[in-house]
This record gives C-alpha cells, sequence and structure tokens, in this order.
C-alpha cells in the first residue's frame, strides 16, 4: 500500500530535474461534456497526456472543455497552435489521439482525415 | 455512460462550472441495506430552489450551446432504475450536493468504473482544484485529500507526471482492496 510519504520522495526528484515548463505555447482542448464523455472522451483525454509526456513535448497543455456544439462528432479535440489558428479534430479514439501527436504535434503535419472538414465533407457524400 | 466513474467526470464538471474550488466525492457500498450511494459535493455558486427543482429535467440546461442538458438527467434514470433515487441539495453562495442511491446488486446498476482514469483527466485539466475521493465498503474505506498531497508536495504543482501517476495508482489499487468481494466487477 502507498502512502503519503512517498510523495515527499517525488517531490525531491521533482525539485531536482526542474526542466523549465513551457507553459501552454500550444494546447489541446477536449470536449469533455455529457456528449463527449458518453462517446470516449476520457481515454482520449488521457491517452493525449500520456503520448505528449512520453514524448516530452512541454510547451503542450492538455485541458478539458465544456460542450463544443457538435456533438454528434464527439470525442472533440481542438489542437491550438502558438499563433492562435485551430484545427478541430472530431470522432476521436485512443488510436486517433496518438496520431496526432505524433503526426501533427510532433512532426507538424495536420492530420486531414482526422479533422472536422474531413467528417463534413464524406457526410456529404455518402 | 458505461460506468459511475463517467457520471462523475460528468458531474464534477457541473461543479467547476459553478466556480467550486473544492469537490467531495464518495462512492459507499452499502451490502446490508443493498444500496450504493454515490455522492458529490462542491462548494460553488449553489442554485436558487426554481432551478434546484427542475435541474434533473433535460430540457433544463445552463448552457449555451445547446438547449439540452443530459447528465444529471441520465443519472437520475439510472437510480430510479435500480429501485434507488436522486437527491440534491443546494444552497446559493455556499455548494450543492447530490447523493445518487444505486440498487447495488440489481441487474441495471454500472460498475464503478476506473475511479483513477476519472482522477486523471481532472487533476490534468486544472491542478489548481482541491479534490476528496472517499472509497468505502463496510469496515474497509479509502481517503485520498489533494489538500494534504499538496502539504507534502510544497511547490511541486498537481499536475507533475510522477505525482499523477502517484495518485492514479493509488486510486486503482485502492479501489480494488476497498470494493474487493463487495461489488461482482471488481475481480480481486
Amino acid at each position: 500500500m502507498k502512502s503519503l510519504a512517498e510523495l515527499d520522495a517525488i517531490r525531491q526528484k521533482a525539485r531536482a530535474d526542474l526542466t523549465a515548463r513551457n507553459e501552454g505555447s500550444r494546447k489541446v482542448v477536449v470536449g469533455m461534456a455529457t456528449c463527449g464523455i458518453a462517446a470516449g472522451a476520457r481515454p482520449v483525454m488521457n491517452t493525449l497526456v500520456e503520448e505528449i509526456r512520453t514524448r516530452g513535448l512541454n510547451d503542450v497543455a492538455v485541458t478539458m472543455t465544456g460542450c463544443i456544439g457538435v456533438c454528434r462528432l464527439e470525442p472533440i479535440a481542438e489542437v491550438y497552435e502558438s499563433d492562435g489558428s485551430k484545427v478541430t479534430y472530431v470522432k476521436l479514439d485512443a488510436n486517433k489521439a496518438r496520431r496526432i501527436v505524433a503526426e501533427h504535434l510532433v512532426n507538424g503535419s495536420i492530420c486531414e482525415d482526422l479533422t472536422i472538414g474531413a467528417a463534413e465533407t464524406a457526410a456529404k457524400n455518402a | 455512460m458505461r460506468d459511475l466513474s463517467l457520471h462523475v467526470l460528468d458531474l464534477v464538471q457541473n461543479s467547476l462550472r459553478a466556480g467550486a474550488t473544492f469537490v467531495d466525492v464518495l462512492i459507499e457500498a452499502i451490502p446490508r441495506q443493498d444500496q450504493l450511494l454515490l455522492q458529490i459535493g462542491d462548494n460553488g455558486s449553489g442554485m436558487p430552489p426554481e432551478l434546484l427543482s427542475q435541474v434533473t429535467d433535460p430540457f433544463v440546461t445552463t448552457r449555451t450551446t445547446r438547449p439540452v442538458g443530459l447528465g444529471l438527467a441520465l443519472l437520475r434514470e439510472l437510480c430510479e432504475q435500480t429501485g434507488g433515487q436522486l437527491e440534491l441539495e443546494s444552497e446559493e453562495g455556499t455548494g450543492t450536493r447530490l447523493s445518487a442511491w444505486l440498487g447495488l446488486s440489481h441487474i441495471d446498476r454500472l460498475p464503478v468504473g476506473s475511479m483513477s482514469e476519472t482522477f486523471a483527466a481532472l487533476l490534468m485539466s486544472d491542478p489548481l482544484i482541491d479534490y476528496r475521493l472517499i472509497l468505502r465498503a463496510n469496515d474497509r474505506s479509502f481517503e485520498l485529500d489533494t489538500r494534504d498531497i499538496r502539504r507534502h508536495l510544497e511547490d511541486v504543482p498537481l499536475d507533475h507526471p510522477d505525482v499523477q501517476t502517484w495518485i492514479t495508482t493509488t486510486i486503482a489499487e485502492q479501489q480494488v482492496i476497498v470494493f474487493g468481494g463487495v461489488l461482482h466487477e471488481i475481480i480481486s
């Protein structure tokens, strides 16, 4: 069983490796209202956080928001670049979240097929 | 919703939108009465009686993006389906507390689900909010309070990766210990 005393060791280690956390130049916002959660937003959010950490992307903050307004396309995540531009990804799952981190956040190439634009074009042609 | 931990994730956000800085979550299994209690309390803005009396109506919501709010409506439905009920108390300026009573052994009672995943998401999203989580069954109980954790961490933030890992593994471990042998979904 774990004890709070372990936190003292964590604190010491955390202070020793204070790799400057470059707060919030980029941001990923996950829709986490009832619609998003029911559609599977929690694993999307937790996967994003995990992948971003694993890859050491210190400039990306992950946060949640309420309903984005297009519930039928949930789970939704919005990526905000440091220049303020935004890409909206829809109908996500954990695997797609991994792709967004690798392709978009690491390599800077937008996953076009996962964007809201692609989903709406597909809906029109269906 | 697939499990109660997803309801918790959803409903805690009502608290946060009401400006809460502290949220208290309790899950208690009471096998002798065949009941499972989920309680969420906050120090948010509270609700006036008019809103409180109709807030579980799916067509009543404070959101502006759409005219439907399903969070509380879904939980009330679940409670009633399992022979229980949803109780809400609220005082303006003080906070709100919801108590969801579920039939413990009822076939429609959702499993508790992963409270650790829910807290991972909540703590990551806003590390300045404080939480207390209590899990209880018969004589076993577990309590995690982020205010105690902060005292040990001093200036290290709650969303530091090692802290997050410690919190989530602790919750996952304790959920099995507390509810093992009591909730059928826990295989311990």
